[in-house]
């Protein structure tokens, strides 16, 4: 276990310090590459959020898609790309079609929230 | 100025003294330098009289810039050459550069006056009255530069759909990292390959950012053919269309402010043939993927070391976007 503040809350501030702080003192490319890395650090603060329970269920998505007791994220993720480029799953097997709407929804909650798909997609629910 | 800006500011008053007739040059400003160009921006006067002008040439002022799939300079000049000929809208080309003028693999042409800036065309209310024009403007330059007779062009590399889809793949799977929408997008690819029934000059990054609008006139110069290659032509169509380059604005699929119907009217006014919309989609589905993978190969050019910018490792985390595009594309009903 570790000490307080959670990982969240110094990811938060230093973002935030870098937003409020330092952008408003620079200026030209250090100004533009600030603003990069307070961005950043917002992709870090999502996935603190979210990352946990979203990779919780996907795991849970993927076993049951890919008939395996595997745990482990990348390795499922692996198989899954594999099972796609052979053929063995397409849009049409039961599940797939909602499972890759789901993953990448949550990517994108975490990437990056305000890509226009992404807006499209919250607003016709399909989350 | 440093070094090697007064080093080129003393080479090129040597060619406009030679080739333009002037005395000196004024306003040298580099414009924007990658790994592979360096865009700068200068005055000539003669007769009291300035003049713009811009000199792209290969970085730090090198023999050639030539790469895996990049044309050199040289072959860019040519290909701007032979297009105006053709009727497309560029700037003109007005000197080539010869080793002797020591200013590296280059060339120098007009500075045309308009807006590159992608989110202003989509978004500014300068352009608010022109941009229903300029869907069918970039289909009638795309119809234009397709016809450029394929005889007359320098050494390209020829790279039809199956190319472009194995090039790519073959990054996607050094890359490692497992992303099952690119394989579902693979998939469905190899299976809608069009036929190689039309093969010609494509520019190969024909997108909004990479084209030059005026608020009056629309198109005024298509720019950045260094990835011009032999292919199927409706390459260029897919490309515009590709979200990435919408700059948000979603439902205008042509760079953000246009229909794709609106494109291939114009394409077909000028000259071209009837375009199916599958065909369209096929490239727009590669295009959409192809970001997708470049996003991924940036990342690694962060992870060797080679490149270790904030923006470089951020990059990586954009391939979401193009996987988003591509469920659009491929899995929305």
């Amino acid at each position: 276990m570790q000490d307080l503040p959670t990982s969240l809350e110094i990811v938060g501030v230093v973002s935030d310090f870098l937003r409020d702080q330092v952008l408003p003192e620079l200026e030209g490319r250090t100004r533009f590459h600030a603003l990069v890395a307070a961005n950043a650090l917002d992709i870090v603060r999502r996935e603190l959020e979210t990352a946990p329970s979203a990779n919780t269920m996907e795991i849970a998505r993927l076993q049951a898609l890919l008939s395996s007791k595997e745990t482990d994220l990348e390795e499922l993720n692996s198989k899954l790309s594999a099972r796609i480029e052979r053929g063995d799953l397409t849009l049409d097997t039961p599940g797939l079609k909602e499972h890759l709407w789901t993953s990448t929804l949550t990517k994108l909650a975490i990437d990056q929230p305000k890509y226009s798909a992404y807006k499209k997609a919250l607003k016709e629910k399909r989350a | 100025m440093t070094d090697a800006g007064e080093q080129l500011a003393e080479a090129l008053t040597n060619v406009a003294g030679k080739h333009f007739g002037t005395a000196g040059v004024t306003d040298l400003k580099r414009l924007s330098g990658g790994a592979s160009q360096e865009t700068w921006s200068f005055k000539i006067h003669k007769d009291g009289e300035a003049e713009s002008l811009i000199l792209r040439r290969a970085p730090g002022g090198t023999a050639s810039n030539a790469s895996g799939t990049a044309v050199g300079l040289e072959t860019e000049a040519k290909l701007i050459q032979l297009s105006a000929e053709a009727g497309v809208v560029v700037p003109t080309v007005r000197y080539v550069a010869k080793p002797e003028d020591e200013i590296g693999s280059g060339f120098i042409m007009n500075h045309v006056h308009g807006e590159t800036l992608g989110s202003k065309i989509v978004r500014s209310e300068d352009f608010a009255s022109v941009r229903p024009k300029l869907a069918r403007q970039c289909g009638e330059a795309l119809a234009k530069l397709h016809a450029v007779p394929v005889a007359t062009l320098p050494t390209l590399r020829f790279s039809p759909a199956t190319e472009e889809i194995e090039r790519y793949k073959e990054v996607y799977k050094t890359h490692g990292h497992p992303h099952p929408v690119f394989d579902l997008a693979f998939k469905w690819l190899g299976n809608n390959v069009p036929a190689d029934d039309r093969v010609t000059l494509v520019h190969g990054d024909f997108r909004n950012g990479n084209i030059m609008f005026d608020a009056t006139d629309g198109v005024v110069a298509v720019l950045d053919w260094e990835l011009a290659h032999i292919g199927d032509p409706i390459e260029d169509m897919g490309w515009i269309c590709v979200n990435s380059w919408r700059f948000g604005g979603i439902d205008k699929p042509v760079g953000g402010f246009g229909s794709r119907e609106d494109m291939l009217a114009g394409y077909e006014d000028a000259g071209g043939p009837k375009v199916d919309l599958e065909r369209v989609k096929f490239w727009e589905v590669l295009g959409t993927l192809k970001w997708g993978v470049m996003c991924t190969t940036m990342y690694e050019a962060f992870k060797t070391g080679m490149d270790r910018s904030v923006e470089r490792a951020a990059i990586g985390r954009r391939s979401s976007e193009t996987e988003m595009d591509l469920l659009y594309l491929l899995a929305a009903d």
